[in-house]
């Protein structure tokens, strides 16, 4: 078996015990990138000669018998919203074609100490703004399993370069499913931590309120072991949690005995595909059949996500893409001649893409005199109501249990034209943002769709959210689910 | 909502739409806000509003600590002036 096929703790057990070296790995790594990446686009850019550098240095550490970090020698994929110093980082944007970040985001730092080496930046939705990845300046991803169809969004190249088998292990960012909605079209896990679990330091911020990190993995496991690394508070953003950060590896006994699982039934009912929602059944037999007890839930406001969602990060969003204005980094348009504020309103115009453009315009109209109260300030209200079903729920259940997008995935074309019925695919996962819990997506199943020539086969999702702080259930049930199933191991060929 | 709403935001926003998006993004815009119309119908009476869902105290000490040096910062500016240590920018005053 080659190393390209395994998870991360086995990549970095092999590399450890001497077993493969970690240039052997990161080559390998790197052949595959090149050979399948034309067709996926699923990387902005591929650091070779770096990654060698670093991989060769673990080698080293080893063979001077220095103990090895957890992640040692494992291939990563980085998002390219997260600063790595010294490594172009565009957050698939015109406007920032050219920047090279002068520092490392904290999660950069804190998995490169546990050893893991970074073989490139993967494609996204522009700002991670999107659900299909079609809002890249550098060109959509590619679903691995089905090239006619969108990998999701925004970390699409993350999750597609996991479930390529490019990488083990690749970091997305999630403001309203940004992690589980691609993990789900992808076929692997997608893990968003509970706001404030991981330190936002270095992340180009899309919505403060709602930006998480989180890793994308071929398993459970590999997903506890990135949080370990991942989780803790962080001197440079003060949004990161001081909670303590337990052993989330431990949790993972395959024991759901006990556990109370709500099911939002009303909730999963309208508008969800057929073949999504006969999946979900058949997982909650999984569920019930593994010991675990389904219990019937109401989250009467949830049904209101989207527009909440779609006030309040729109709004936060048209503040923080106020810095993108030409002067400190990014483009700056050639015509600017006429004045700075010509300059501020050619630069942005001529540098954002069209769905930036959207949101930072929606986002100032709901924050404008006139409009704040009827659209902001009712949006946060109702955001509050939201996270009193949850609150609620919590008190009868250990967790929520749902699908993770309403449909498999659709085709790449297929909503761009209309930007509300895109918004829509979100039902299920921006809840989950605006009320900060810890959500996953595994993967539960499978449908056949017809193409020209052939069958595609595409990944459905399964997401479990968890109260705050309580990463421990969320993984505990997901892994139970992934050894009871064989969903998991499954992968496409590219 | 109108083009001309669309021309006032885009002011507040500091984008230089073309007409192209003028028209399309008045179109959409119209479309997601009414979407969003239907939030009026809950009450929400006495309900707090919620910005952020953190509960823990992000206060710190204000303390000096090192930050980026001036060169790294000004290196990704599309018209920096290293030598003054500074940004250049268009004329802003007549």
């Amino acid at each position: 078996m080659s190393a390209r096929s395994k998870g991360a703790r086995a990549i970095a057990g092999d590399i450890a015990a001497g077993r493969v070296s970690a240039v052997d790995v990161c080559r390998e790594a790197l052949d595959h990138i090149e050979r399948v990446n034309p067709s996926l686009n699923a990387f902005n850019l591929v650091s070779s000669d770096r990654a060698l550098e670093r991989a060769a240095n673990v080698d080293r550490l080893r063979a001077s018998g220095v103990p090895l970090g957890p992640l040692a020698g494992v291939p990563l994929a980085v998002k390219d919203n997260m600063c790595v110093r010294g490594m172009r980082t565009t957050a698939s944007s015109r406007i920032l074609d050219t920047f090279v970040p002068p520092y490392d985001a904290t999660t950069i730092v804190k998995l490169e100490e546990a050893g893991a080496v970074i073989v490139g930046k993967t494609n996204c939705d522009e700002f991670a703004m999107g659900s299909s990845n079609e809002n890249s300046a550098y060109g959509p991803v590619r679903n691995p399993w089905a090239s006619e169809r969108t990998p999701g969004g925004s970390s699409g190249g993350s999750a597609a370069a996991v479930a390529a088998a490019c990488v083990p292990l690749a970091l997305g960012s999630d403001t309203g499913g940004s992690i589980r909605q691609p993990a789900s079209f992808c076929g692997v896990t997608g893990l968003k931590p509970t706001y404030g679990r991981v330190s936002r330091y270095g992340l180009l911020a899309f919505a403060s309120s709602l930006d998480q990190i989180g890793p994308i993995t071929r398993n459970v496991g590999d997903a506890a072991l990135a949080l370990s690394v991942l989780a803790g508070p962080d001197p440079m953003d003060s949004t990161a949690s001081r909670e303590a950060v337990p052993d989330f590896m431990a949790a993972l006994d395959g024991n759901v005995r006990g556990i109370r699982i709500g099911v939002p039934r009303a909730f999963v009912s309208e508008g969800v595909d057929a073949s999504v929602l006969s999946a979900f059944d058949a997982s909650l037999d999984v569920l019930r059949a593994a010991g675990a007890t389904l219990v019937d839930i109401d989250l009467p406001y949830a049904k209101y996500a989207i527009p909440v969602y779609y006030l309040v990060c729109t709004a936060e969003a048209s503040s923080n893409l106020a810095r993108y204005d030409g002067v400190k980094y990014g483009y700056r348009s050639p015509e600017a001649t006429r004045g700075l504020k010509a300059m501020y309103e050619k630069s942005r115009d001529e540098g954002f893409g069209p769905e930036v453009k959207r949101r930072i315009m929606l986002g100032t109209y709901v924050l404008s005199a006139g409009y704040y109260d009827a659209f902001y300030l009712k949006a946060q209200q109702v955001r509050t109501l939201l996270k009193q079903d949850y609150d609620r729920a919590f008190q009868s259940v250990d967790l929520v249990v749902m699908p993770t997008s309403p449909t498999p995935p659709f085709k790449l074309g297929e909503k761009t034209d209309d930007p509300l019925q895109m918004y829509l695919a979100d039902i299920f996962t921006v809840s989950v943002n605006l009320v900060g819990l810890p959500g996953i997506s595994v993967p539960c199943g499978f449908v056949d769709a017809p193409r020209a020539g052939g069958t595609d086969r595409l990944p459905i999702g399964l997401q479990f959210v968890g109260r705050m702080f309580d990463e421990t259930t969320v993984l505990r049930v997901a892994d139970a689910f992934e050894r009871n199933t064989g969903w998991s191991r499954e992968t496409p060929e590219v | 909502l109108t083009i001309a709403d669309v021309e006032r935001i885009a002011a507040l926003a500091h984008l230089e739409l073309t007409p192209d998006e003028k028209q399309v993004f008045t179109k959409q815009l119209a479309d997601i806000l009414s979407y969003a119309e239907q939030l009026q119908a809950i009450d929400t009476t006495g309900v707090a509003a919620m910005a952020h869902v953190n509960a823990h105290e992000a206060e710190r000490d204000d303390q000096l600590r090192p930050c980026l040096p001036v060169e790294d910062a000004l290196r990704n500016a599309p018209d920096g002036a290293p030598e003054a240590g500074l940004f250049r920018v268009p004329r802003v005053i007549g």
